[in-house]
């Protein structure tokens, strides 16, 4: 699936919920689906530090595809990471780097990518992109 | 005290959050506005709008004698000695910086400065600066676990060498009362002078800065129902005389030629450039509309707040207080095992609920206690306890969200 199909997936799943509070328990489990970074990989180059929340990411290319692993001490930050991730996961570093993420925004949560937010959030996307260019053949 | 009556003169608690009622319990952080602050920034930008202390026309008379009254309502309501005592600032954090460069500057590497273990960034980095300008030294009174300072050691700390001791008056992280004057009357028997961090102080305790004989004051409008980007440094004359002006510039000058300049008298050495007018004006009618409440009133509602909301969370599983002292504002600071103060944040906000969430620009407090922040809830005396309430259901509704 392209990450535009993914997105699409995402927004049509976020669509029934019209609560924000129903909107963010859903948030939650997803988090507990994120692919969790290797404990071992914990290490202080591999954490971003937010100001509120605390993200830890590791970024890996087989066959030309990434592979993300991550983890947050905030739930909600690990439900948005894992979002973020199901997107890009398993496409081609090229396609990774070019992706804005725009779905965030149509489902309502672009303040959790707010600079002024200082959860982690806005320095990991950058670090994704950062992986992904690094990757590019 | 009429509830009702006052939270009808603030026209944004009526706001609705995510479609729900607003329930602003971040306080600390800043206030909100009475409709009187509000309409005073509004006629002065509508019919007296001038630059001052630099024009013979009818508009710049009018709003120089507006913003200097506001100067003299502001020195009235503290008890200082004389108006321009009472300098303008942007806020706490200017006032002391003006403080740590034009004091600092008498300083030298012999010398010793004391702050405490609780201070907001805005009173520690500056005194930093100062110590790593002049090669002076810092000093530390110690925090005991109940928030409260270790007012003995501050004792084996203080001496001759102690040039400044400047602590806050009230926590913002914790809500500690500091016993100030105590800290003053010591600090000034070894010929030490004091500037008390009054952020978080004069919107909940009847502040005289005469009585407390404290050498400098610093508070910012914002904290205490006025503007933003305006506040005060109070100071005591003779100490301000004695010190370097901090920025140069129009209106504290006297008389420039190409090669020397005489500075202007108090307060206008200290007050380079055209002033924030407006926040100065509206800064005065903040103090007016203290003026209109009774502080006595206000302390025991705030008080009445704290103990209901205190008793209420202490039902809540996992719940672990930080600031525990015996003298607190309403302020408290907490957290829930199993959960992060960011997530708990997050749903609050959702459910028309501001509180603060971190370190509150405390991280030194939060290092003692080992943690990375705190859910911080802080009252004014326009909150209740049917917000507290509300509170409380959201809390028991987001926490098993976040559970398991
Ligand atoms: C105790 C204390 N000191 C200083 C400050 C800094 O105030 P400002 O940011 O308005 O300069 C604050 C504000 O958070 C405070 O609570």
């Amino acid at each position: 699936m392209s990450i535009k199909a993914k997105e699409q997936e995402i927004i049509d799943e976020f669509a029934i919920y019209d609560d924000w509070m129903d909107k963010y328990e859903y948030i939650i489990e997803l988090g507990k689906d994120l692919p969790l970074i290797q404990d071992d990989l914990k290490t202080e180059d591999r954490l971003i530090k937010g100001c509120q929340s605390r993200v830890w990411l590791n970024a890996e290319t087989e066959d030309n595809k990434m592979n993300f692993t991550a983890d947050s001490d905030a739930i909600i930050t690990k439900g948005i990471i894992a979002l973020l991730i199901r997107v890009v996961n398993d496409e081609t570093p090229a396609d990774v780097a070019k992706s804005d993420f725009a779905f965030i925004k149509e489902i309502g949560l672009q303040e959790h990518l707010s600079p002024t937010r200082s959860n982690g959030l806005v320095s990991m996307v950058k670090e994704m992109k950062l992986n992904a260019l690094k990757a590019v053949k | 005290m009429n509830i009702q009556e006052i939270r009808s003169q603030f026209p944004i608690l009526s706001e609705k959050i995510h479609g729900k009622p607003l329930v602003y319990f971040d306080n600390g952080a800043t206030t909100q506005k009475p409709s009187s602050v509000i309409q005073r920034i509004n006629d002065y930008y509508a019919k007296e709008n001038a630059n001052i202390h630099r024009g013979v026309h009818t508009l710049s008379q009018e709003a120089t004698s507006a913003y200097e009254n506001a100067r003299t309502t502001i020195q009235q309501y503290l008890g200082a000695k004389e108006s321009h005592e009472i300098l303008f600032t942007k806020g706490t954090t200017d006032s002391i910086n003006l403080v740590a460069f034009s004091f600092g500057e008498l300083l030298t590497a012999e010398d010793e400065i004391i702050i405490s273990a609780m201070e907001h960034h805005s009173n520690i980095v500056p005194w930093q600066m100062l110590c790593e300008r002049k090669g002076c030294k810092l000093r530390i009174i110690p925090m005991n676990e109940n928030g409260e300072l270790a007012l003995d050691q501050f004792e084996t700390i203080l001496s001759a060498k102690t040039k400044l001791v400047a602590v806050t008056h009230i926590s913002n992280a914790l809500g500690t009362v500091n016993d100030v004057k105590h800290i003053i009357d010591k600090a000034h028997k070894v010929g030490a002078k004091v500037l008390i961090d009054g952020a978080q102080s004069i919107q909940h305790i009847q502040v005289n800065v005469q009585e407390l004989d404290c050498d400098f004051y610093a508070f910012s409008g914002h904290k205490l129902f006025g503007p933003t980007g305006i506040g005060v440094l109070y100071g005591k004359e003779e100490i301000l005389n004695s010190m370097p002006p901090y920025q140069g510039g129009g209106d504290m000058i006297k008389e420039v030629t190409l090669e020397k300049t005489t500075y202007n008298e108090l307060p206008h050495k200290f007050e380079a450039g055209t002033p924030n007018i407006a926040g100065g004006i509206g800064l005065g009618a903040a103090f007016e509309f203290l003026n209109s409440l009774d502080m006595e009133a206000v302390l025991q509602h705030e008080q009445e707040l704290l103990d209901y909301a205190t008793e209420a969370l202490s039902k809540i599983e996992g719940i672990q207080f930080y600031g525990r002292a015996k003298n607190k504002t309403s302020v408290i600071s907490f957290l829930i095992e199993g959960t992060h103060p960011y997530d708990v944040g997050t749903l609050l906000d959702k459910m028309g609920i501001a509180v603060r969430t971190g370190h509150h620009c405390t991280q030194p407090i939060m290092d003692q206690f080992c943690i990375p922040g705190t859910i911080r809830a802080s009252f004014a005396f326009y909150n209740t306890k049917e917000e507290i309430d509300i509170f409380i259901k959201a809390l028991e509704r987001i926490i098993p969200m976040l559970k398991d």
